[in-house]
């Protein structure tokens, strides 16, 4: 079946990943902050779904929102959360944090209206993968053209893990 | 199919699908009562109704009439909104789960599942994940330590046994070769030799049946790794500070989640609807629906002779269990499976 009130569900998910991404540096609580992060993350799966990308959208998920952020809210629920509410949220630096963000803010207007491929890119129409493939897209990707990539990420990822088991465990 | 008749033919189904699950998940709970108690040689309910067949219904009632208690100590938002979530994420796997053969009603062509989606599986697995925050924040919320115990012991074991979980299953994906449940099930037609049916727990995934059976019964919090309420330290876990209709939506998630997993290991493992398919027209529809609800039952009672015969894990004892002994077991089949595989194409 063809797509329905596609812009209502795009702008109903991008506001829903805005507020909550705010919601994220404005609670108090962590625990909030946590749930609204994986409000935003859940939001942002949605998008991926309606950018034709199922695959991203259910690693999304499983991956951020199921599993990295369960570990989150395990590591908050064992520290005090009393105490982080009585502390300040905001040091004195944002100022120039917000001239910062307003900066890059423009830097990614520019870029987007003024670069040559971005506007190509645009133009062109959005590629017809089929969905069923998507997945195998995705798999011939990772280990063909990026396989390199995909290899150092994993090895980084391998040594953090090293690395992590070394700091907590005093004796291995 | 316009929009209209879409959306009737999906309430329609949506309504069916959540009446059947309902009514299993209490009959689950008096079949487990009745088979626990003759397995310890007792009768199990037997007063309400024939052979207490009505004992779910009075349970129901008893829950609703309970006083609703919130503990004034409570952070009330999330602990009023935890046994929401984990009873939503618990019901709405069913919406992807196929359970028989395509039917034609009224000049209709239609699937018997909710929704026909070509990534269902990732789906379950993405809203099993979620069913975690019901149980952690609910432990959190309590604000209590047995409930915070319990909270923090379920979402590390269900995290850590989502993985062989997940990886069991890639094993099935590789053979099958797609996300769609319903075509892994239609992979999973015909016969080896004439006679053993050609399920994928005869085709080379036995070590990922038994790898999926022990991560689900750990991602069920069912016996023996049911850590997460152990009565004896933890008074009831996570839901110690919950009374009722709140404890029963736990109660509820919990069978669901039970009937998701037995539907999920029937689909991937069991060949789904398949099963010799004789008769007139009509039989030819109701035979598939009916293999698959045998094949769900049958893994429910093993479910329930299990928590009859073994005792509880320690918790050291779970997580080395997983993480020394499954975790490894499930990465040695996946590699096996892909290069036969490989080998084979």
């Amino acid at each position: 079946m063809a797509p329905v009130a596609t812009p209502f569900f795009f702008y109903l998910l991008s506001g829903l990943a805005l507020i909550s991404g705010i919601l994220v540096i404005t609670r108090r609580n962590p625990v909030h902050s946590a749930l609204a992060l994986i409000l935003t993350l859940l939001a942002l799966a949605g998008i991926y779904l309606m950018l034709y990308a199922p695959f991203v959208a259910g690693v999304q998920i499983i991956l951020y929102a199921g599993g990295i952020m369960v570990l989150f809210l395990f590591v908050i629920m064992l520290v005090n959360v009393g105490r982080a509410e009585k502390e300040r949220q905001f040091n004195k630096q944002w100022l120039l944090a917000i001239a910062a963000t307003v900066g890059l803010g423009i830097v990614f207007v520019r870029v987007f209206t003024s670069s040559q491929t971005l506007t190509e890119l645009l133009k062109r129409p959005l590629a017809q993968l089929p969905e069923t493939s998507n997945t195998q897209q995705v798999g011939f990707s990772l280990y063909g053209q990026y396989m390199l990539a995909f290899e150092i990420a994993s090895l980084l990822l391998l040594v953090a893990i090293v690395g992590a088991v070394v700091m907590a465990k005093k004796r291995i | 199919m316009s929009i209209s008749t879409f959306v009737i033919v999906s309430v329609i189904k949506i309504v069916i699908a959540l009446a059947v699950l309902l009514t299993s998940v209490a009959y689950s709970v008096w079949l487990e009562r009745k088979v626990l108690g003759h397995i310890q040689n007792r009768w199990g309910p037997s007063y309400v109704g024939p052979f207490g067949l009505l004992q779910p219904l009075a349970d129901g009632l008893k829950f609703i009439f309970k006083e609703d208690l919130t503990p004034p100590h409570v952070h009330k938002a999330l602990y009023i909104a935890a046994p929401m979530l984990s009873v939503i994420c618990a019901v709405s796997s069913i919406a992807v789960i196929p359970i028989g053969n395509w039917v034609d009603v009224a000049g209709l062509h239609i699937p018997l599942e909710i929704t026909d989606v070509n990534i269902g599986l990732l789906v379950i697995l993405g809203i099993t994940s979620m069913g975690v925050y019901g149980v952690a924040l609910a432990g959190w919320s309590s604000n209590n330590k047995y409930s915070l115990l319990g909270g923090l012991r379920a979402s590390a074991q269900m995290v850590s046994y989502e993985i062989s979980l997940g990886l069991s299953l890639i094993g099935v994906l590789i053979v099958s070769g797609s996300f769609s449940l319903r075509q892994i099930v239609d992979a999973q037609g015909g016969r080896f030799w004439g006679f053993v049916p050609r399920w994928n727990v005869f085709h080379g995934q036995e070590v990922a049946f038994f790898i999926y059976l022990m991560s689900a019964y750990a991602e069920t919090n069912r016996v023996p790794f049911d850590l997460p309420e152990a009565e004896t330290e933890l008074v009831a876990g996570y839901h110690t500070e919950y009374s009722a209709m709140k404890f029963a939506m736990f109660f509820m998630a919990e069978y669901a989640n039970m009937i998701t997993v037995g539907c999920l290991a029937t689909l991937l493992f069991l060949g789904g609807w398949h099963g010799p398919i004789v008769g007139p027209p009509l039989a030819r529809v109701i035979l598939p629906v009916f293999w698959f609800g045998l094949k769900v039952f049958g893994f429910m009672i093993l479910y329930i002779w299990v928590r009859g015969t073994l005792p509880r894990f320690r918790y050291d004892q779970l997580m080395a269990f997983g993480w020394k002994f499954l975790f490894p077991l499930a990465v040695a089949n996946l590699v096996v499976t892909a290069l036969v595989v490989a080998v084979r194409a």
